[in-house]
């Protein structure tokens, strides 16, 4: 299996109900997610896409087994749904909810860690492994079966470089958005760490933003542990100005830190190729894999 | 979401954090009132949500009421960093033994919160982390436990304090800390706490900066999220008001995209082919026809805006609502600026064809686009 989800992966989706839940429930199963069970509190009993329906996550568990978690659970309950989760040992939660108040997902981060479970996100448009399994929101055809890796902590644009490097011919191993808030379970290093070791995976894509200091550590990472695999890179927000939200609630720059400057200074040093613009990822990767090279 | 200094303060009274006596004004003689009330020396300090009001001249000291009216009205005339001054904090001078900073800061890169303290209070933080980092004291407090009496103490102690003095200055550090969960703090800071002659604390200067992903827990603050201010454009309030994701900028080419990344992108590589971004505009994800309308109306009723550029990869979002939203504000209010439009994904051919009927044009690709646009807005 590929790195955190692959076709075996039972699935249960928190929020089934909702508007964003069902339809994207619908979605998920099309592209073949097992999707086994779905939890909304107060509609136990029902069904959504033929799929069923329960009160509590541990009386899904009961009815059924499963492996992993998509939380679509509105902001102000997230951080129980996420708990009630990790507690029934679901692993990965990938929560695509975004607007999480950041003490909150402090607390999710700090559970998962002690019950040692992988959190996605929040405010991800989740993972997928193309070709067998989705857990998220991304369009499917967006993406290909192949060997690279696309790690991102945005949405559209992910969908934009993968839709073009799927475009080129280059499929993917698995793309994960790490998620756009300033608090989020993985990070870029924990996802390096893993397709460091993954046969599936040759090369990287690693697509960043202004905020934070995310980039900084995969840069710092990939040069000390001499990343043993290619890594090709964006990042987003250079015209951005200092101290203003962009979009995403981790995407600002704080004083002089987060600026998308000093992130493509720290990952070239590193010896990551880092586009100008998008669209030119498929040919930084292409001339990083002996076996794409035309 | 910032607060005012004398909001701040407000908030931490309640919860008994000690701060010098004083008063807010906002004219010369309110501001006389509150200083002969008072009696002694008065410290007048301009209310702005901007950092540096000091090196500004926002910060002036007085003796007698007199002097606080006149410097209460040269403060009022301020402009500082582009905001307007419109109120001021008088308040008692507290003389310094020491002056102390202490702050509960979210730490990204730890997931927690942490203490950030140091004895070198009053001045430029940034700079005493950039030449003495062995002056600031860290304390991570865990988010499942919160910050405990010991993890306050313990700052208090590498602070150099003992006895009563550390007791009291461990307890200022708990009602910060209280502080910032009853308001789901992002920043609170105080540069300086002083020490007194006496030896008692009290928080001379106060920050709060609220999550704004917290507001719907504090409904009191929502509404004033969104009023314009220094911090919000009054486009940037209309635009938010209505559900968008938006942040103007200084230049002429209009920019609408679905998704913070994407659009982020589009205003770089506008950029980079030497154009102008008016504005940052994310529509969200599956956005329909009404929300697309709504970002146009708004990105369009700039002066400064020359043309406007709409770039949208969907996925959840369907090309047929965006291009309905088009031709909604072509058919209502009119099509004000010309549209370079970049549509591709989900119902991809319905959309087009919707304003091909409406002539209007299409593109495919991301760098086109940027291109056309930069072209034609210097046209």
């Amino acid at each position: 299996m590929p790195i955190l989800v692959g076709r075996q992966t039972r699935v249960i989706v928190q929020g089934i109900t909702g508007n964003q839940g069902s339809f994207h429930t619908r979605l998920m199963s099309e592209y073949g997610t097992r999707i086994v069970a779905g939890v909304t509190p107060g509609k136990g009993g029902t069904r959504v896409s033929g799929i069923p329906v329960f009160d509590t996550v541990a009386s899904a568990l009961e009815a059924g087994d499963a492996d992993a978690s998509v939380v679509f659970v509105p902001a102000a309950f997230a951080k129980e749904a996420a708990m009630e989760a990790i507690d029934s040992g679901l692993n990965p939660v990938v929560m695509i909810t975004e607007g999480i108040p950041s003490r909150d997902a402090m607390v999710i981060m700090a559970y998962a860690k002690e019950n040692d479970t992988t959190i996605v996100g929040p405010n991800t448009p989740g993972v997928i492994t193309p070709g067998e399994t989705k857990l998220g929101i991304m369009p499917g055809n967006a993406f290909s079966p192949g060997k690279v890796a696309v790690v991102s902590r945005s949405g559209t644009l992910t969908y934009e470089i993968s839709a073009s490097l799927t475009h080129e011919g280059i499929g993917q191993s698995t793309c994960l958005g790490i998620g756009g808030d300033p608090i989020t379970g993985l990070d870029f290093v924990d996802v390096l760490k893993m397709l460091r070791e993954d046969p599936h995976t040759d090369s990287v894509v690693l697509i960043g933003e202004i905020g934070g200091s995310a980039e900084e550590d995969a840069a710092r990472y990939i040069r000390e542990t001499r990343f043993p695999k290619p890594v090709a890179a964006y990042i987003a927000g250079r015209a951005a100005p200092p101290g203003k939200r962009m979009g995403h609630a981790g995407a600002i720059i704080t004083g002089s830190e987060g600026t998308a400057a000093t992130k493509i200074e720290r990952l070239t040093e590193a010896g990551v190729r880092v586009a100008e613009v998008p669209s030119d990822l498929p040919r930084l990767t292409r001339e990083q894999i002996p076996q794409l090279r035309q | 979401m910032k607060l005012f200094e004398y909001e701040a303060k407000s908030l931490a009274r309640n919860l008994g954090i000690p701060t010098p006596k004083g008063g807010v004004a906002s004219s010369p003689d309110e501001a006389k009132d509150i200083h002969k009330r008072m009696g002694g020396e008065v410290v007048v300090k301009a209310q702005v949500l901007v950092a540096g009001r000091a090196k500004a001249g926002g910060v002036k000291f007085a003796s007698k009421p007199d002097e606080t009216r006149d410097r209460t009205s040269e403060i009022l005339g301020l402009v500082i960093k582009g905001e307007k001054v419109k109120k001021v904090l008088v308040e008692q001078k507290a003389l310094a033994k020491k002056e102390i900073f202490l702050s509960i800061v979210q730490d990204r890169a730890n997931k927690c919160q942490t203490v950030l303290a140091s004895d070198q209070g009053g001045i430029d933080i940034e700079q005493v982390a950039r030449e003495h980092p062995e002056k600031i004291v860290r304390q991570r407090l865990d988010p499942i436990f919160g910050m405990r009496s010991f993890d306050a103490r313990s700052v208090a102690l590498k602070l150099g304090y003992a006895g009563p003095q550390l007791l009291s200055l461990a307890d200022l550090l708990s009602n910060l800390y209280r502080l910032s969960v009853i308001y789901d703090g992002e920043l609170v800071e105080s540069n300086p706490v002083i020490e007194t002659q006496e030896g008692r604390f009290t928080t001379a200067d106060l920050r709060l900066i609220i999550d704004d992903n917290s507001l719907f827990r504090h409904p009191e603050f929502q509404e004033r999220s969104r009023e314009p201010s220094s911090e919000v454009t009054p486009l940037e309030s209309k635009a938010r008001e209505r559900g968008l994701a938006f942040v103007e900028l200084e230049g002429d080419i209009g920019i609408i995209g679905n998704g913070a990344g994407l659009v982020m992108a589009t205003i770089d590589l506008v950029k980079q082919y030497g154009g102008n971004p008016a504005n940052f505009c994310d529509v969200g994800g599956g956005a329909n026809a009404d929300q697309v309308a709504t970002a146009l109306e708004i990105v369009q009723s700039s002066e400064r805006v020359r043309l406007v550029l709409i770039n949208i990869l969907a996925g959840i979002t369907r090309c047929d609502e965006v291009a309905k939203g088009i031709v909604e504000v072509k058919k209502v209010v009119g099509l004000r600026k010309p549209l370079v439009i970049r549509m591709v994904g989900t119902n991809q051919e319905e959309g087009r064809s919707i304003l091909h009927s409406e002539g209007i044009s299409v593109l495919d690709g991301m760098d086109e686009a940027g291109k056309q646009a930069v072209l034609a807005g210097a046209g």
